[in-house]
Parts: structure tokens; C-alpha cells; sequence
């Protein structure tokens, strides 16, 4: 019999005014107790429809059915059959957008915590199973990877699994892409990222830091000259949108890219531990209404800001961020601008930001993203006191590989051409998949890419 | 990973010339391009123009004036010691296919990477005016280099120890005023010299390209803290530049963006993480 508690278990979390003047975790996770009790709101449903919404197909009702019985280190296992990276997805993962949106006990209650499940059971395997890392067969072929985000992790894992010799290439000196110079520690601490690249490493894949294709190396040089078979491009959206409206210059205005890099990647929080330092003022604007919005929110704030805004075009139902994002910024004292659109940026003599001009909107018609459009107000523009503003309205893909790499389409947006199920490009022998094809996205979209690309990658080799 | 110093000399009292070890880098290296650096895990990931290349020997030459935090600690990495990361070549290279007689002008640190531009145009055949100028005789850099490359050498002090008194502005107003017809200006230094040569060179149209060297974090185009205003729009420096139309350049914004970070950088050479007995001899 079910357990019919109409809820989830509670998620532990620091609460909310100690954890926005630290960068430990937000949430502590499920005891074995409560991993158990919630396992057992699975109703294992025989036509799994949770599975339907999971980008990687994770065989959800099996691995929580494990949980229940006690068995974590099996749950864990089933989870690892079908997603590298679970203790990233459990919280990172849109999941009430995915798989607990079909959760049939969230038609009329709420659905059985998936993510929750599937983070508790990453974490126990972590803290009580040593990895025992095999390392392939090696079958004589090598693929390149262009970046060690989600996607390339994926990639280069599942390739190294077939026994190819894996290159993955990353720009930056730390691999780990987004889940290392943007989600922050309190969303993702960076040691477990940094657990499942030393994995990969351990399998054999040669991580290359510092390394920029389309500058220091080109695609073709990686055939041409370096002997790859194949490549595989997760280079992701790196490239930070601007609103392009008057005094974006200005002192005191960073992109979502800079504020947070400074913060993650370069320890910016630890300054003047660490030499990087990261400008916050009181009273700051997030521009934009996603993840990397309330990330950017969330951070300032526990940097010392007194006032922090997230600065919104469209309403509070069409913010794209993960509910528990908005929930979590909410609690923490993040105040929501909704309706409202920035028209300019005001500074000083001295060429620092001091105001910034917004519009209230409204909402009207529904636009091609099937969101209502949002419509200014005439003459409704406000000035409000700002000393920080960091821009959190999307990213899109890099051009350095594109400008090097002939024969490679991209659309007007700047994304690789690529097909969806197997990440094939217009060249032969090169795929691609993750933001680098959709533009900026999730984690297990990137992900998901990455594992049909390897597939199709071995296909094409192997013939 | 590591990035070995071969060679380190002291140029002068605040400049000093580093050879790293970068083979990767080395192949690729174009005059006007950039390296990003970081010293050890502690450091900032900081821009360097590439003073020199050597494809054979797979080493790239930056040289590195103190003035914070950074290239305070850089000074301290001696030759046989390794930097932790070392990435590039960043940038657009300097288009200098097809000109016929060129002034180069670098200022006190900017003649170090002025040197390459010169360089490369001497080797596709251009007449070459290098003008650098330093504040004081003590403080010359790279003469014999730049004596090799240049059709004509002028060096000049602020305080006129070596002989020839003034700014390189002023040196370039008599180069022009003598009736030489230069095709183009590379004006490499601080911001405020370069700004004052391209007010030397607007009223005859002269086309005047500047070296911009912002703040910036990845170099890829990632970040967007390297933005500087050119001609109205906003451009990244790392993958737009470094070199833009001089004439264009919101010089204003650019100064006031420089300031962006002052007080922090003084705070980090104050109470910044020591590296006093630390040594970056293995990585």
C-alpha cells in the first residue's frame, strides 16, 4: 500500500536568513528516513509517465521502488544506466517541468519528489560507495569534445565507455562548464562536479584545460593534424546579450557571465583570499527573470547587498526560472520588480551606475513563445536607486568556432545546425548538441544531447 | 598543466620580460594578439599582449610592467618556475598586410607591445617610424629590438635625460609637420597617450588604430566586462579587438571603466592571499 501523505516530504534547507549570508548549500537533503517514506508515494505506476518527461529517460519508478526497500546503492545504480550525472540533475533539474509534471499523484496532490529521490540517492552513494571506475577496452579510435559542460561530460563519458579515446578541450583553466563558473555552491557545490570529472578522468578521458578551439586549435586541425574520427561540439551559449540600452557601459553594470564567474570559477566570494575581486553594491538590479537571474540575485545579496530586485518584463507565472529558484530567492529576501522593463541606465560624473529607468509593462497578446507579450505602459517610467545592475537576459552561442570552422551552418542566431536525435551538423563527422545548438537551456537538455551524439558519433564509426 | 618560464630578465626597475613555454600558443601567435595568465589557484585570470613568439622553440614572450597585485606576484616567478595557466592566442591579430609606410608609437610599457607590430611590418617590407616614449632614460626599453625593425628610431623622454625632450605626441606633430606622409598610425601605451595621438593624427585623416587593454575575465567573449564603445556600439575588446579605430573609441567611458576595480586592486596587494614562501617551482 502507497504511502497517500498528500505532500512531499519537506525538503531540509539552512533557513533562509542565515543561508542568504553564506554560500554553503541551500538545502541539506533527505535523511534515509525521509528518502524512504517519500519512495513510498511512488504509486509505480505501470505506463510511467514520469519517465516520459525525462530527457535521458531515467527509469524513475524502478530506481524509487529501490529507495523504498532500503536499497540506496541500487537506486543509485539504476539512475547511473541512463544519466551520468545524478547527483547534478537532482539539483539542477527543472523537474516540475519534467518528470514530476506527469507524476499522476500531481494531478490532484503533489507528485512524489522526484528530484529530491534522485539527489538523495547521488548523495549516499557519494558519501558511502567508493567509486570502483573501470576503465574501457580501448578500440583504437579518438573523438575530440569542445567544451566539459553537461554536454561534453556526457559525451566524452559515454564515449570513453565504448572504449574511445576521449580529448575533451575546455577554454577555461577548470573543467565543468556552467556547472562550475555559474550555478553557484549553494545550488551546486563544486565538489561534486569536480567528483564526477575526476571519474571521467579515471576512465581514461584527457581533460585539456586552457585550450580554445578556434583559436589555439581548430576543428580542422583536430582532423587534419591531431587524427581525430570524430568531434563533438557542447561549447554551449557563452556569449552574454546586453539590453543595448543607453549607459550599459557604465561602472557598476556587469553581465550575469562576469558577476557570476567572478563569484564561482574565480572565488571572488573569498576575496582578497582569492585575488578576484567582485563589486556589490546596496542596492542591486537583476535584469531578467531565469535561473542565472535568480542565481545572480541570490549571490549579491549574500555579498552584502541590502536591496536586491529581480527586474522582470512579464508577470510572476512566466518566469522561466525552476519554481524552487523564485521560492527559494523569495525567502531569502530577493524583491520581485514584475511588469516592469528597464529603458536606461543613470551615472555619475565618475561613470558609475546610480539609477536605472524602468517601464511598467502589461501583458498582452500571446507571442511566439506562447508567453503574453508584454506591452510598455505610456508614460509609467519610474527611476529607481540602483548602484549594481547585473544583466541576466540570456546568452547565446560563441562565434569563435563558427567564424573557423568552414562548411559549418549556424542560424541566425548564431546555433550550430544540428539534428535533433543525433547531433549531426552540416560536416562530416562532426555533431553537436546542448546550448551550443538550442541556445541557452538546462543542464539535462545539454545532457541528453550529449548522449545521443555519442551514440550517433559511434554509429557513424563503427558503421 | 603547467606553463615553464625559460627565460625572465628585468627590463627595467618596474618591467620585467617573461618566456613561457607554450607550444600550443606559440604556433598560432599573431602581432596585436593576447594570453590570459593565472599565477596559481589563487590568482586573477589577467591579460597580457604577447610581446614575441618563437614557433620553433614553442615559447611566447610577454613583458609585464608592476603595477598591481598580480604583476607583483608575476615578478616573483623566476626562470625554471611554472604558471598554472597560460591560455591564447586571444584576439583578432593586427591587420597590417599592404601598408606601405607606418608610424609605430608605443608608450612606456606599450612599446613592448608595439615591438611586434613593427617587427612583422619590417618583414613585409613597410617603411617603419617607431616612436616610443618613457618617462625618464633609466626607464628605456627594447632599443637594440626596435633598432633592428625600424627604418627610423625615435625615443623620447618626458624629461629629456636621453636627449630628446617631450611626449610622443609631440615627436609625432614634427614627423608630420617635416612632410612625412604615413598610411597608417599604431598607437599602442596608456589610454590617455593613446587618445592624445589620435587627436595628433584626426585633422589629416590619418587612420589611427589603438591597442585596448580592459579588464576582462575568460578573453573568449564570455564575460563582457572588456565592453568599450566604438563608433556609438558596444564591442568586446578580447574577440573585437584589442585593436580598434582610434578615432572611434569612446575614450571617456574607457578611462572611467578602468577605474571600475581601483580600490580593490589596492585592498588585494594590502591584505591579498601571501605568497611569501611559496614557490611556483613545481605545479
Amino acid at each position: 500500500m502507497p504511502n497517500m501523505r498528500p505532500d512531499k516530504n519537506p525538503m531540509p534547507e539552512q533557513c533562509p536568513n542565515e543561508r542568504n549570508k553564506n554560500f554553503l548549500e541551500v538545502t541539506t537533503g533527505y535523511t534515509e528516513e525521509m528518502a524512504i517514506d517519500e519512495a513510498k508515494r511512488c504509486l509505480n505506476c505501470k505506463n510511467r509517465p514520469c519517465m516520459q518527461g525525462c530527457p535521458v529517460s531515467v527509469k524513475i519508478p524502478e530506481f524509487i521502488e529501490r529507495i523504498a526497500e532500503g536499497d540506496f546503492e541500487g537506486a543509485y545504480r539504476k539512475i547511473k544506466e541512463t544519466n551520468a550525472l545524478p547527483a547534478v540533475c537532482g539539483r539542477v533539474c527543472p523537474q516540475e517541468k519534467q518528470c514530476e509534471a506527469k507524476c499522476v499523484r500531481g494531478i490532484k496532490q503533489e507528485s512524489v519528489g522526484i528530484g529530491r529521490l534522485e539527489r538523495f540517492a547521488a548523495d549516499w552513494h557519494m558519501q558511502h560507495v567508493e567509486d570502483k571506475i573501470e576503465v574501457p577496452e580501448p578500440n583504437g579510435k579518438k573523438v575530440a569534445v569542445v567544451g566539459s559542460g553537461p554536454s561534453g561530460l556526457t559525451a566524452a563519458g559515454d564515449l570513453a565507455k565504448r572504449g574511445y579515446k576521449v580529448t575533451v578541450f575546455e577554454a577555461f583553466h577548470t573543467a565543468g562548464g556552467v556547472l562550475m563558473y555559474g550555478i553557484p555552491e549553494f545550488r551546486l557545490p563544486k565538489d561534486i562536479v569536480q567528483k564526477e570529472i575526476d571519474n571521467l578522468r579515471a576512465m581514461g578521458v584527457d581533460i585539456q584545460t586552457n585550450v580554445i578551439i578556434g583559436k589555439t586549435i581548430m576543428i580542422d586541425e583536430l582532423f587534419d593534424e591531431m587524427g581525430y574520427d570524430a568531434v563533438y561540439i557542447g561549447s554551449g551559449a557563452g556569449l552574454p546579450s546586453f539590453m543595448g540600452i543607453e549607459g550599459e557601459s557604465l561602472n557598476g553594470v556587469y553581465s550575469a557571465n562576469e558577476f557570476l564567474t567572478r563569484i564561482n570559477l574565480m572565488k571572488g566570494y573569498k576575496f582578497p583570499e582569492y585575488d578576484t575581486p567582485v563589486y556589490v553594491g546596496k542596492n542591486v538590479a537583476v535584469l531578467g527573470g531565469g535561473n542565472v537571474a535568480m542565481d545572480a540575485a541570490r549571490s549579491a545579496k549574500r555579498l552584502g547587498a541590502e536591496n536586491v530586485y529581480i527586474v522582470y518584463r512579464r508577470g510572476k507565472e512566466e518566469l522561466p526560472a525552476r519554481a524552487e529558484e523564485v521560492h527559494h530567492a523569495e525567502e531569502e529576501g530577493i524583491v520581485f520588480k514584475l511588469l516592469q522593463n528597464p529603458t536606461r541606465f543613470i551615472g555619475n560624473e565618475d561613470g558609475w551606475v546610480t539609477n536605472i529607468e524602468v517601464i511598467h509593462m502589461e501583458l498582452g497578446e500571446p507571442d511566439d513563445s506562447g508567453r503574453r507579450r508584454p506591452v510598455p505602459v505610456e508614460g509609467s517610467e519610474e527611476i529607481l536607486d540602483i548602484d549594481t545592475v547585473i544583466v541576466a537576459i540570456g546568452q547565446t552561442p560563441n562565434p569563435l568556432i563558427r567564424k573557423t570552422t568552414k562548411g559549418l551552418e549556424t542560424n541566425r542566431k548564431g546555433c550550430i545546425i544540428a539534428d535533433e536525435a543525433t547531433g549531426k551538423t552540416s560536416r562530416d563527422h562532426v555533431n553537436a548538441g546542448g546550448d551550443v545548438v538550442t541556445g541557452a537551456a538546462t543542464v539535462i537538455l545539454a545532457m541528453g544531447a550529449g548522449k545521443a551524439a555519442a551514440e550517433a558519433i559511434d554509429k557513424d564509426i563503427q558503421g | 598543466m603547467a606553463y615553464k618560464v625559460v627565460r625572465k630578465e628585468v627590463l627595467n626597475p618596474t618591467i620585467f620580460l617573461m618566456e613561457v613555454e607554450a607550444p600550443l600558443i606559440a604556433k598560432k601567435a599573431e602581432p596585436g594578439q593576447f594570453i590570459i595568465l593565472r599565477i596559481d589557484e589563487y590568482g586573477e585570470r589577467v591579460p597580457f599582449t604577447i610581446n614575441d613568439y618563437d614557433r620553433e622553440k614553442g615559447t611566447v614572450t610577454i613583458i609585464v610592467q608592476i603595477v598591481g597585485k598580480t604583476t607583483q606576484d608575476l615578478s616573483k616567478v623566476e626562470a625554471g618556475e611554472y604558471l598554472l595557466d597560460f591560455a591564447g592566442p586571444l584576439g583578432t591579430p593586427t591587420p597590417l598586410e599592404g601598408k606601405k609606410k607606418v608610424a609605430v608609437i608605443g608608450g612606456g610599457l606599450g612599446t613592448a607591445i608595439a615591438y611586434p607590430q613593427a617587427k612583422k611590418l619590417h618583414k613585409l617590407g613597410a617603411n617603419v617610424t617607431v616612436i616610443t616614449g618613457f618617462r625618464n632614460k633609466e626607464l628605456i626599453i627594447l632599443e637594440d629590438e626596435l633598432k633592428e625593425v625600424a627604418d627610423k628610431l625615435i625615443i623620447a623622454t618626458d624629461d629629456g635625460s636621453n636627449g630628446n625632450k617631450g611626449f610622443v605626441t609631440d615627436m609625432l606633430q614634427k614627423e608630420i609637420d617635416a612632410g612625412e606622409k604615413f598610411d597608417e598610425v599604431i598607437a599602442i601605451g596608456p589610454l590617455v597617450m593613446m587618445k592624445f595621438v589620435c587627436k595628433v593624427t584626426e585633422p589629416y585623416g590619418i587612420p589611427t588604430m589603438v591597442s585596448m587593454n580592459p579588464v576582462m575575465i575568460d578573453g573568449t567573449g564570455m564575460c563582457g566586462g572588456c565592453r568599450v564603445i566604438v563608433g556609438g556600439e558596444t564591442k568586446f575588446a578580447c574577440v573585437d579587438g584589442p585593436d580598434f579605430d582610434g578615432h572611434k573609441v569612446d575614450w571617456d567611458s574607457a578611462m572611467k571603466r578602468g577605474r571600475m576595480f581601483a580600490d580593490y586592486e589596492k585592498r588585494s596587494c594590502a591584505e591579498g592571499h601571501c605568497r611569501i614562501g611559496r614557490t611556483n617551482k613545481e605545479d
